[in-house]
């Protein structure tokens, strides 16, 4: 059932490449039809899904490079599950979600299908060598995305993320190829690992082997300063592109740091989770800070990615933090947290990304001082943005909140000081969102929007799904939290 | 002697000698005839090769060569290569007055290519080396018209004599140091104890002498110019047969050093580096592909090198270099072809646009690419993927560091060519070469797409790659 979740959108993808002609309405209601199959079958999973037993569930395995230990084996466990149902979700918004293919739909759509593919794949790999393969994967479909379709200087900005990203994933593999030197015998297979916890007791190999887990991860996630591609990348992106970036490819950094140094690698995550949490409030208070100042839509939206990264982070962090035993239910909370803010900040900062969108569709412009007065104009598209906006800063019953309140509440058992740190980014991030709204909605209408558009159909129904299911987690949290608690209680618990 | 242990030499051979008889008395528009002759020779020669795969390891003919699962790999990726240069060259040759004898240097340049690989003994490295050399710079200069071909060629054979006379002063000191040529007498005298005041001069004379062979530093300064100058298909030839045989030969030269006796991985490792770094540093702001192509290739070496600086270290340190050879050379061989496909256009400028006009020979070129620089699930994931483990494994982690690094610098003008093929506008009619070309060039990409696939079974059978002595 998980492969076909792969295989479907790239027969999908294999279908547009083929089939000569398609028209640009076509291809994507096909492409929003396929990229919304991985979501049932992911949600059916997540029926099957027994929270009371063992930490990975539904594998499939076949073997691959069996010499090396390589297999192809899938397979999820509550945290995957619900970051996978939700990247599923942000695909099928994306798919559907009006954008200018430039003349070129077929190959828009076969790269998202694509991107969807190994981003599916990354979050529900059950071997080493595997996952790194679909985190590449998505490194190129995302740099065909951004050059091709992307606008101002795209070029650039895809070239950059590319050199970056491949940086990372590349220390990362030398990290990873350390963890299976150290196994024996030596595997990738994830959940051998976990058991052996190879590096135990190595020392500076270990300390090295998680530094370079850490940069590689860091930079995707990203982590201050580690972070300066992300911005031009999401500038130059087109709207769909973004939230897709922003909602999938950013969590592929916090669920490789939860899947791989803290499971293979607690002794040594527990020596360094405090560098590790310091770095995550300086993220917080930084992106948080540095988006206040910006003046273009898209940057100050793309800065609070870093902000809200940080708290996932930081929720990690203290998981792993002190020793076992003490607090394991603070630990328990914070991984929780955690997991629950990569879920909310998909959904919201991809909706928010789409609305931008949004915005250049209509005026081919960013510059938030041009805004001003929309409310009447366009009424809609304000709810809509409120929504997301107060969700994103954490309002309560709203899905941003509960994942907030259990990263703090961990913290605080772990660190309260660095917690105290961190709530400052709530703070900040609370200002730049009702100054964001109150330039976009309030104030005078310049003349050039006068004939400012609402919110077409396409554009409503995909934003609605998305903020009603953000207002859902945020009132009735308990049916996210029950598949995420089944997982974090064996995480946090196993020796 | 047993003359049938080296059957698959003795095939190429006829099928050289052949080739110039057919090519001699045929009409020149027959000559693709001698194409196909010459497939057949390979043909043969490889299932010679394929028939007595996993035969036990032994040394042959007085000593002198080996036979053991490093040769017969060598000969088959060295044949594979060859035979797909031989049908990338009759579309391109055809013009060419002398189109048919291409086929029988080439076949020669191949023979010299698996001498190197099987060569068990100093002479025997050197005829290989010199054979090699000579029908390496016929290829280069084929185009005998051309400035750039012929400069190829010159510019070859000069660091070429420079690099065979310091072999030849190498093999002869070593002769000193210990009195044999063979490496089985080589190796027991050596464990015996030598002078290190010889052997470490002669050791690094080798090196260089063959480090020519696969363009290393320092002896790398032909690569580009071959790259550039010498027609399409002699260049993807002589871009990944030669390194190939060099390579072979290196390894089962410095296995026969005790531990400990000259620093030779510490050497060899900064060879390496400095082979990467270079390489990867010079193509950066080329603005002509095949040059570009040639830089690429320089650093390719480097990274290989990495499999040789680990043997004995790293018990998988052989397969992961042939892994890494194979990958090399089908990636390499996708990219000449699309050069060769679009009529050897060369500068970068004209590669606007090609992904509207020639989609496929953008996607190949783009395949290539992405394989040369490791990206999964492609072969050059997989080579890079072993050579980076057998470094770990063997205790050079900061020589792993450092292919990373070189690996990301590569992306950078991998990129820049991508970017210019698929992001911009296109600038005219794009004009092809022929069949031929055309079936060569999407062979090649779905090999480079295969064998990274079908990695367990390519590295299964790579367990029997193992070396005599």
């Amino acid at each position: 059932m998980l492969t076909a979740a792969l295989l479907v959108p790239l027969l999908g993808a294999l279908a547009l490449v083929v089939r000569p002609r398609w028209t640009a309405r076509a291809a994507r209601g096909f492409a929003t039809a396929v990229a919304a199959v991985p979501l049932m079958l992911l949600l059916l999973a997540w029926l099957r899904f027994d929270p009371a037993g063992p930490l990975f569930q539904l594998v499939e395995e076949a073997p691959w490079i069996p010499s090396l230990g390589v297999g192809y084996r899938l397979g999820v466990d509550g945290i995957a599950l619900a970051v996978a149902a939700m990247s599923a979700l942000v695909f099928t918004a994306a798919a559907a979600y009006p954008v200018e293919t430039l003349g070129r739909p077929r190959s828009y759509y076969a790269w998202l299908l694509f991107l969807e593919a190994v981003s599916l794949g990354v979050f529900l790999a059950l071997d080493l060598l595997l996952f790194y393969v679909f985190f590449d994967l998505g490194l190129v479909g995302m740099y065909f995305l951004i050059g091709r379709w992307g606008h101002g200087d795209a070029r650039r900005s895809a070239l950059k993320f590319f050199l970056y990203t491949l940086a990372g994933s590349l220390v990362m593999l030398l990290a990873i190829l350390a963890l299976y030197l150290a196994s024996d015998p030596r595997t990738f297979d994830m959940r051998r690992l976990i058991a052996q916890q190879p590096l135990a007791g190595a020392g500076t190999a270990a300390g090295l082997a998680l530094l370079g887990l850490v940069i590689g991860l860091g930079i995707k996630t990203p982590l201050v300063p580690v972070h300066t591609w992300l911005p031009p990348a999401h500038v130059d992106a087109p709207g769909p592109v973004s939230a897709i970036l922003a909602g999938v490819l950013l969590k592929m950094g916090t669920y490789g740091l939860i899947r791989i140094p803290y499971s293979m690698m607690r002794d040594t995550f527990e020596r360094y989770a405090l560098a590790l949490a310091i770095v995550a409030a300086v993220s917080i208070v930084y992106g948080a800070l540095v988006a206040l100042g910006q003046r273009n839509l898209k940057r100050r939206i793309a800065y609070t990615s870093v902000n809200h990264m940080g708290y996932a982070v930081l929720g990690i962090a203290a998981a792993g933090g002190l020793a076992r035993g003490a607090a394991e239910h603070a630990r328990a909370v914070a991984l929780t947290g955690a997991t629950v803010e990569m879920v909310a900040h998909g959904l919201i900062t991809g909706s928010l990304f789409l609305i931008a969108g949004s915005f250049w569709q209509r005026g081919e412009e960013y510059d938030l001082g041009a805004f001003g007065g929309l409310a009447a104009k366009a009424p809609r598209l304000a709810a809509a943005t409120t929504v997301a906006a107060f969700a994103s800063l954490g309002l309560p019953g709203l899905a941003g909140f509960v994942a907030e309140v259990q990263i703090f509440a961990g913290t605080f058992g772990v660190w309260p000081w660095l917690a105290g740190i961190a709530l400052l980014g709530v703070l900040i991030t609370a200002a730049l969102f009702l100054l964001l709204l109150q330039q976009l909605f309030f104030g005078t209408l310049p003349a050039r929007w006068e004939s400012f558009p609402d919110l077409a159909r396409s554009e409503r129904w995909v934003l609605g799904v998305l903020l009603a299911l953000v207002v859902v987690i945020g009132v009735y949290p308990r049916f996210l939290l029950t598949l995420i608690e089944a997982t974090t209680g064996l995480l946090v618990g196993t020796p | 002697m047993p003359v049938g242990d080296l059957a698959p030499e003795l095939a190429l051979l006829v099928a050289a000698a052949l080739v110039l008889v057919v090519a001699s008395f045929l009409p020149h528009r027959r000559h693709d005839l001698a194409a196909v002759l010459a497939l057949a020779g390979l043909a043969v020669a490889a299932a010679l090769t394929a028939g007595r795969w996993g035969g036990t390891p032994r040394l042959t003919f007085a000593g002198t060569w080996a036979l053991d699962g490093a040769t017969a790999a060598a000969r088959l990726l060295i044949l594979a290569v060859t035979a797909l240069t031989v049908t990338l060259a009759p579309d391109w040759m055809r013009s060419d007055r002398r189109h048919g004898e291409h086929y029988a240097v080439l076949l020669f340049a191949a023979l010299g290519a698996v001498l190197l690989a099987g060569a068990a003994d100093t002479l025997e490295l050197l005829v290989a080396v010199l054979l090699s050399s000579v029908a390496g710079y016929t290829l280069a200069a084929y185009h005998r018209g051309w400035p750039l071909s012929v400069e190829a060629g010159m510019k070859f054979f000069l660091v070429g004599a420079f690099a065979n006379t310091v072999l030849v002063a190498g093999v002869v000191l070593l002769y000193g140091a210990v009195g044999a040529t063979g490496y089985a007498a080589i190796r027991q005298r050596l464990a015996a104890g030598a002078d290190p005041a010889i052997l470490l001069p002669a050791v690094a004379a080798i090196v260089v002498g063959l480090a020519f062979k696969l363009a290393a530093v320092p002896a790398h300064a032909w690569m580009p110019d071959v790259a550039e100058g010498a027609p399409v298909p002699a260049a993807a030839f002589l871009t990944i047969a030669p390194k190939i045989g060099g390579l072979v030969a290196l390894a089962r030269f410095l296995d026969l050093l005790p531990e400990g006796a000259v620093p030779w991985r510490m050497l060899l490792a900064l060879v390496a580096l400095a082979t990467m770094t270079l390489g990867n540093l010079a193509a950066l702001w080329q603005e002509d592909l095949r040059r570009l192509l040639g830089w690429s290739s320089v650093s390719q070496s480097g990274y290989a090198l990495m499999a040789v600086v680990v043997l004995g270290l790293s018990a998988d340190a052989l397969p992961a270099l042939f892994v890494f050879l194979l990958a090399y050379a089908v990636a390499n061989l996708a990219a000449f072809a699309v050069v060769a496909e679009l009529r050897g256009r060369t500068e970068i400028a004209g590669y606007a646009g090609l992904a509207a006009r020639r989609p496929a020979a953008a996607a190949v070129l783009a395949l290539a690419f992405l394989s040369l620089v490791g990206v999964p699930p492609l072969a050059g994931f997989v080579g890079k993927l072993g050579l980076f483990t057998v470094a770990l494994d063997g205790g050079y982690g900061w020589l792993a560091v450092a292919a990373v690094a070189n690996t990301v610098v590569s992306l950078f003008y991998y990129l820049r060519v991508l970017g210019t093929v698929c992001f911009d506008a296109s600038s005219g009619e794009v004009d092809v070469l022929g069949r031929w070309s055309r079936w060569t060039m999407l062979a090649a990409a779905a090999l480079t797409v295969g064998v990274g696939l079908g990695a367990g079974w390519v590295l299964a059978r790579l367990d029997l790659a193992v070396l005599v002595l």
